[in-house]
């Protein structure tokens, strides 16, 4: 879409007075000057999903909308979690995890652990889960972006 | 040249004749270019058409839009001009009427602040619009202007608006005036696609009891004539929804005139029965369809729409869908369709649909001298040439309109069929006399809707454009208390309006003329004698507050289950 103020107003807007369920938004410059490219998810059934591709694609400052899914598209996010783990002897415990989930500590201090990690939405799920059980206190996550697998598994 | 004068020169270069607007302090640089053009005796240039409320400015644009096919135009100041606007903005938006807003803006360096008759009109804008510019410099303007008129006008018509401050007006720059301005997402509808023709017309070829449903896309395509040949060949009876009213002749044998909420209970009652609906131009409003879970649940249901979005919107099982303007469509679809044997293959159903009209002709005829709003509606037909504009406000009086007056000509019948604006019809007809200043023009209100607009019974005689108004008055809020005698047990909350005012002396106060009707003969001499007089004039109807609109969908009701009495 047109990398201009007032786009992703509109295009918020349309989402919100439609009642479209939108789970993420993720939008940044893309690889033209003066155009982002926004990634939306949504679970839906396919005739809603249908709908706000066409009511986005209608809007003036979009250029087109392509459906991509976990099988047709790379998709990935990445959150940083923050966590109080309690007693020093289950810190051992929790870097094991993050190694597992091939995450990246970048904070430290005596109480709290600064976790980033990235992959695909459902690895966040489930890193996020685990973590629960070792005291989260924040999570921010960017949303998911994809793009488009050229090579499918049925070539 | 200045921001306000790009502004009129994109007026000029789009052949704009007339704008509807009311000034003020951000835009009065717009307003200082156009005294030029101002001539009381010629109307040479551009006339602007001083509106006393900026709502009314913005139905005169849209009913200016809707009797000329061309873009109607209104213009605004910042703040409060504004926000008057967004109704009327609404309106077209919801009727999909290509109508250009300009509003004057605070000064860029103020905006944001909260400054003097400040708002954020281009996102409040934004829900009710294609599109909402706003030009931060003077070399945007002449573009902006012409790509708010390029997006009104095609496709699928609607209003644009384009917010200008105030030191963008006054400030100067070398500008440009684009011959065409380009949307790398928005181009012109493809030809309909052959195979989704092909396939359209082998099913209406072979059905036994096809039905065409023509919607408001019909006459914003100007198909009319299409429409006509198509069903002719095809020997398919047509009905039509609200906003389709007009779409084909309602005095054609073919006709079924309206279905829907307030539509023909035959109609109604027929549609089910048929195996094969063309829905050309119509979105399933719910007002159309009734409970869409219970809509022909038998039938094979084809949907051709301009808009994408549209289709699989409300009605979510079209056997097949063509995304297409409905004048090519039915174009492509008369090539395809070839005549011959269907006149004799479809007379058992041409002849049912007659029957089942022709009782609901003889049930509703109507005796007696007393007025009623049904009769009074019915008798306007007799008593105004067929190429008479009509245009109605939001009510009982609408829904008897749309049951009982017969549509004939194309583009002769405006109502706000979407977003149910009262106060619409008056100012509405004021543009559409504009546009077509030599055919009669006349609205039919009733007394609550037109008190929201009747500020423009001044415009109407200080700018003489005579229309006649016929004031359906129950001093009731009559289809609230329709909805409270059904459904809320005669609870008649807050819909009592009384005698007043006096419309035959409020009529001569604005310098009009005001009349009382009794009878129908006095109906009839009072009418005839308005639609030739140069003055507008009013004429008050005084009917009985407990009369109905039936047939009437209930809602939560499939369109079987109407409630006849």
């Amino acid at each position: 879409m047109e990398d201009k103020p007032g786009v992703l107003y509109r295009i918020t807007n349309l989402i919100r007075r439609k009642s479209f369920n939108i789970e993420s938004i993720a939008v940044g410059k893309a690889e033209t000057p003066g155009l982002s490219r926004m990634t939306f998810t949504m679970v839906s059934d396919y005739s809603r999903f249908d709908q706000v591709m066409k009511n986005i694609d209608a809007l003036i400052d979009v250029r087109g909308v392509e459906p991509l899914d976990m099988r047709n598209a790379a998709v990935r996010e990445l959150a940083l979690v923050k966590l109080s783990p309690g007693a020093p002897a289950t810190r051992p415990e929790v870097i094991n995890y993050i190694e597992a989930f091939r995450g990246n500590i970048v904070d430290v201090s005596p109480d709290t652990l600064t976790v980033e990690v990235s992959g695909d939405p459902d690895k966040i799920n489930a890193f996020i889960k685990l973590a629960k059980n070792y005291g989260l206190t924040q999570v921010a996550r960017t949303g998911a972006v994809a793009l488009s697998r050229e090579m499918t598994l049925a070539e | 040249m200045t921001g306000a004068q790009a502004v009129v020169g994109v007026l000029e270069r789009e052949g704009v004749e007339a704008v509807f607007g009311h000034p003020g302090g951000a835009n009065m640089p717009i307003y200082d270019v156009l005294y030029d053009h101002q001539n009381p005796r010629e109307y040479k240039g551009i006339r602007h058409i001083l509106a006393r409320h900026e709502q009314s400015a913005a139905h005169m644009a849209d009913g200016y839009a809707r009797a000329s096919g061309k873009v109607g135009v209104c213009m605004a100041t910042s703040g409060p001009g504004a926000t008057n606007l967004m109704t009327g903005l609404a309106t077209a938006y919801m009727d999909s009427s290509s109508v250009v807003a300009i509003t004057g803006q605070v000064p860029t360096f103020v905006i944001g602040t909260d400054g003097f008759q400040e708002s954020d009109v281009v996102g409040m804008a934004t829900s009710v619009t294609k599109y909402a510019f706003q030009p931060l410099r003077v070399r945007d303007v002449p573009y902006m202007m012409k790509a708010a008129f390029y997006l009104a006008a095609t496709r699928r018509p609607q209003p644009v608006l384009v917010d200008i401050p105030k030191d963008v007006q006054q400030g100067e720059d070398d500008v440009e005036f684009p011959d065409h301005v380009d949307f790398p997402n928005y181009r012109p509808l493809p030809d309909p696609d052959p195979t989704i023709v092909k396939t359209i017309a082998r099913t209406v070829l072979t059905a036994q009891r096809p039905i065409i449903l023509a919607g408001g896309g019909v006459k914003m395509a100007n198909a009319y004539r299409e429409l006509q040949a198509f069903a002719e060949l095809l020997v398919a009876p047509v009905a039509t929804s609200f906003m389709g009213k007009g779409a084909f002749p309602e005095n054609h044998p073919l006709s079924l005139g309206c279905m829907g909420m307030h539509g023909s209970e035959q109609t109604n009652k027929l549609l089910p029965e048929c195996d094969v609906l063309l829905v050309i131009g119509s979105r399933f409003s719910d007002r159309t369809t009734g409970k869409i879970e219970k809509f022909c649940p038998n039938t094979k249901v084809i949907h051709i729409d301009a808009d994408k979005a549209e289709i699989g919107k409300n009605y979510k099982l079209p056997v097949v869908s063509l995304v297409a303007d409905a004048k090519k469509a039915l174009q492509h679809l008369l090539r395809e369709v070839e005549a011959g044997m269907l006149g004799q293959q479809r007379e058992g159903w041409i002849k049912k649909t007659h029957d089942v009209l022709a009782m609901a002709k003889s049930e509703l005829d109507v005796n007696g001298s007393n007025l009623s709003g049904v009769e009074t509606i019915k008798m306007l037909r007799r008593f105004l040439p067929t190429k008479a504009i009509v245009t109605t406000e939001v009510g009982q009086h609408q829904m008897w309109c749309e049951q009982h007056f017969q549509v004939i000509e194309p583009r002769t019948f405006f109502s706000s069929g979407g977003l149910g604006t009262m106060g619409f019809g008056f100012p509405a007809a004021l543009g559409a006399k504009v546009a077509r200043p030599d055919v009669p023009v006349i609205d039919i209100a009733g007394d609550g809707s037109f008190l929201m607009t009747e500020n423009s019974l001044a415009t109407s005689v200080e700018e003489q454009i005579p229309v006649t108004v016929i004031i359906l008055n129950n001093q009731m809020l009559g289809m609230v208390a329709q909805w409270q005698r059904f459904f809320y047990k005669r609870r008649y909350s807050s819909v009592h309006l009384g005698k007043v005012p006096d419309y035959v002396k409020l009529a001569e106060a604005y310098g009009a003329t005001g009349v009382r009707v009794n009878t129908i003969p006095e109906l009839e001499s009072a009418v005839t004698r308005a639609i030739q007089s140069p003055v507008t004039t009013i004429i008050d109807v005084p009917i009985s507050p407990e009369e109905n609109v039936l047939p009437m969908l209930p809602p939560g009701a499939g369109i079987k289950e109407m409630i006849i009495g």
